[in-house]
């Protein structure tokens, strides 16, 4: 017996497991939603605009493992959501994305919301297809499932016309997804794995540089037993923070353009440089030919395309962190047993003094006010009061960074922020995505007054659905990272970052029937978050902080790592980084 | 990438799924990476669900690494072979209408000839004229067209095929196993 398509779609992700949908209802879909009314077992849940439906997807999709699901009509809600498809393909996000389409026999007519939809998210998905006829839609959605979540995770996305929905058909099930035009590698190649272990055994200044590929692959185990047996350093990027414990004695926290300064001196001394599951960003490389410029580089990443991109690398290794990682961890018992590193252990205490020195000289701080709250220290309480156990989503500036320098993550998968695409306003529906995967746990939305005007309409749809998304915004009155570029390499010529007024959050969290709290004095912000951590349901935190902190280190853009400015600069020291910058 | 051989050209063969939206795909890939393509070609193969495109594009060692890499990227790429090293055979149609009065259809027929190019169309005043060969044989046709007055020209762009293996071997035109993982720089392969 046949079904109609709406219904085979949602059959469809029943099979695939999926329980909960982000989306918002439109002509072309509505033979879904007309099949959601009496399907039983899938969870929908209704946004206020399509873009904060892709985060959702991306929040859940970051903190389960699973893929994310996103359900929107066609035109205007593909167009809104294309911002969060490129975000979920540049941070590796495997979500599965549905747009309705006109009917087959109108496309391509101008008809009413008519968007070429596959047309305009090809470059911004890992692949996409446009179902023609019924009985594909279920070997298409397995692909779209498998595609997105396997190899080097991505968005997905697939474009539904309305003719397709209504009419029936028969469901096609494959039990096995077999492509042969797609075969992701797995394995790691054994004798560069090898090769690898030797190199880090005979290395006197090793450094693990881990992203967001430790993250996507559950290899923090793995990473570990790397690092409990080698004792080497570990730096990771803002997209793998998580993937080792920063309480650590060897964290050397975050690397790159707002990274530590004794994690970016470490790479940059490095004699052997491990990187996992991680991509050279320019953020991290800063000028590449001053990048860990002794190193021999050894990469693990499945993705081809990653390996010798920016940074030509010693020893590639094409395959899943997880799996290369036991198998590397194996390599080095192997190699321990012949005491190799016996060779570098005297250049290995001096190496972890050196960093020790670092870590002295300049470790990350900034000075107390009694009057004025500043950022840093509301991360550092959240992080206390949460015993770096909360799950913690941002939106882009400079909360974003103090929210990666200053929370103490512990574990991975409870951190989820925009960094490859930087979309502001990417924090409370990616929030209110994880809320609704983890309703038991404590889901902090760090959030930057301008990031969060970006898409505080969602403050309803966490009301309606109880997501209990605790936003806490670090209110600088303004885009307080661009003010800081503007101070330090444009001279201070301040253009279009001050807010005039903003609307008044506590009101406004009010207004949608969420809790608002206001913290004005620092003796006022631990109060006020334990207020918001024992509130039940959303709640929004306005924290007045000082609009003239800025994020040190820095690194302008362009400029090398080691050229990091690490307080508020004088004259000659703006004029050089303005010189510095050749990048963006 | 830093430095890495000088840019030349590099013929890339491709086997792609024939599927809608192929060839927005990898002509996508190379205008949002910026990568110069000078010519492509595409058709289906023996197979019919399998496309066969010839790209040529130009680019130093990493330019051109990184150009396979992403085109085996992308889900509907099978195999992705740089010819340009191999042993292989490449040929370009082209089609070409010259000028011919009276005092120089003589001369144009006589170029023809020897390139052995063939009068496709005649008129009063133009032939057009049908050659193929690889790119050395058609610029130099091309360059004693010239003088003569060539009006258009339309180019098929290059296909090129690898050279038969010196033995007899069985092979299928896509392969379906693994070359594997043993030499770790290849990436040619999809499966
Ligand atoms: C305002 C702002 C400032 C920033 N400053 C910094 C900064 O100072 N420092 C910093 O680090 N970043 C910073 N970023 C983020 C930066 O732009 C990049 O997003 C980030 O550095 C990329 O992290 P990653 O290298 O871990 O790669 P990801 O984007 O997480 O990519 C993951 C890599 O792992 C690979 N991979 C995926 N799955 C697997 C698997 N199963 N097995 C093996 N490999 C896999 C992928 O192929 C890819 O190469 C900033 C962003 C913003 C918005
Ligand atoms: C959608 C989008 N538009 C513009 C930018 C450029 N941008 C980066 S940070 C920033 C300021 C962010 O302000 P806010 O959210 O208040 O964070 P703050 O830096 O003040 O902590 C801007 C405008 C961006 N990243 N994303
Ligand atoms: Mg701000």
């Amino acid at each position: 017996m046949g079904m109609s398509g709406a219904r085979m779609v949602l059959e469809c992700l029943k099979r695939e497991g999926v329980d909960t949908i982000f989306g918002l209802p439109g002509g072309a879909v509505l033979p879904i939603y007309d099949a959601l009314y009496d399907f039983e077992g899938l969870r929908h849940i209704l946004v206020r605009q399509e873009a904060a439906a892709g985060h959702a997807a991306e929040g859940y999709a970051r903190t389960t493992g699973k893929v994310g699901v996103c359900l929107v009509t066609s035109g205007p809600a593909a167009t809104n959501l294309v911002t969060a498809l490129q975000d979920a393909l540049m941070d590796s996000i495997p979500i599965v994305a549905f747009t309705g389409q006109v009917p087959t026999h109108l496309i391509g007519n101008d008809a009413f919301q008519e968007a070429d939809n596959v047309g305009i998210t090809r470059p911004c998905t890992k692949h996409n297809f446009l179902v023609k006829d019924g009985r594909d839609l279920g070997p298409i959605i397995r692909e779209a499932f498998h595609i997105a979540s396997t190899g080097r995770p991505g968005p997905v996305h697939v474009d539904l016309p309305k003719d397709v929905l209504v009419k029936e058909a028969e469901l096609v099930w494959p039990e096995k997804v077999h492509m042969r035009s797609y075969n992701p590698t797995y394995e790691g190649h054994p004798g560069q794995i090898k090769r690898a272990a030797k190199l880090l055994l005979r290395a006197r200044r090793p450094v693990v540089y881990a992203g967001g590929g430790v993250i996507a692959s559950d290899a923090s185990e793995e990473l570990r037993a790397l690092i409990e047996l080698t004792q080497i350093p570990v730096t990771q990027t803002l997209m793998g923070l998580g993937a080792f414990p920063m309480e650590d004695p060897l964290s050397l926290d975050m690397l790159g353009m707002h990274g530590s300064y004794y994690a970016n001196m470490a790479v940059h001394h490095s004699d052997v440089l491990l990187a996992v599951g991680a991509r050279f960003d320019d953020r991290v490389t800063g000028r590449v030919d001053a990048f860990a410029p002794n190193a021999e580089i050894i990469h693990i990443d499945i993705d081809p395309s990653s390996i010798s991109k920016n940074i030509k690398v010693d020893v590639p290794i094409v395959g899943d962190c997880r799996r290369v990682l036991k198998a590397l961890v194996a390599a080095v018992r192997e190699e321990l047993r012949g005491d190799v590193a016996s060779l570098a252990r005297e250049a290995r205490k001096q190496w972890a003094a050196q960093i020790a020195e670092w870590k002295r000289k300049c470790p990350l701080g900034f000075e107390w006010d009694d009057e004025v709250i500043k950022p840093q220290h509301v991360i550092q309480e959240i992080s206390t009061l949460t015993h770096g156990e909360a799950m913690i989503v941002t939106g882009v500036g400079q909360h974003q960074m103090w929210a990666a320098q200053y929370y103490r993550f512990k574990h991975p998968r409870r951190w989820c922020t925009s960094g490859g695409l930087g979309t502001m306003g990417y924090g409370l529906p990616t929030a209110m995505g994880v809320a609704a995967a983890w309703p038991d746990r404590l889901v902090v939305n760090i959030d930057g007054d301008g990031s969060f005007q970006m898409n505080s309409q969602e403050l309803a749809t966490c009301f309606e659905n109880n997501l209990a998304v605790k936003t806490v915004i670090l209110n600088n009155r303004g885009h307080g990272m661009v003010r800081q570029w503007q101070d330090i390499i444009y001279k201070g010529r301040f253009c279009a970052i001050d807010f005039g007024p903003s609307p008044d959050f506590v009101k406004l969290a009010d207004a949608y029937g969420c809790t608002g709290i206001r913290a004005t004095r620092p003796s006022e912000v631990v109060p006020a978050l334990e207020k918001a951590f024992a509130t039940p349901g959303p709640v929004l935190v306005d924290v007045w902080v000082d609009k003239w902190e800025f994020v040190f280190p820095m690194v302008p853009a362009g400029g090398a790592n080691t050229e990091m400015i690490l307080e508020k600069p004088g004259r000659a020291a703006k004029d050089k980084a303005a010189k510095a910058q050749t990048g963006f | 990438m830093q430095n890495g051989g000088g840019p030349r050209k590099h013929t890339i063969g491709v086997h792609v799924e024939n599927k809608f939206g192929v060839l927005s795909r990898v002509a996508g890939l190379f205008s949002a990476r910026g990568y110069n393509i000078e010519s492509l070609s595409v058709g289906e193969t023996l197979d019919p669900t399998v496309s066969r495109m010839t790209l040529v594009v130009r680019g130093d060692e990493f330019v051109i690494e990184q150009v396979t890499k992403q085109l085996h990227k992308l889900v509907d790429v099978i195999k992705v072979t740089d010819l340009t090293d191999e042993s292989h055979v490449e040929r370009e149609l082209v089609l070409i209408r010259v000028n011919a009065e009276p005092q120089n259809r003589a001369e144009v027929l006589r170029v023809a000839d020897i390139f052995r190019a063939k009068v496709v169309d005649v008129t009063p005043v133009s032939y057009v004229l049908e050659a193929t060969g690889d790119e050395g044989k058609l610029e130099a046709l091309l360059e004693l067209l010239r003088p003569l007055g060539v009006q258009e020209l339309v180019r098929t762009g290059k296909v090129a095929i690898a050279r038969g293996p010196k033995t007899r071997v069985k092979r299928a035109e896509v392969p379906r196993r693994a070359r594997g993982p043993e030499d770790p720089t290849v990436v040619g392969f999809a499966d």
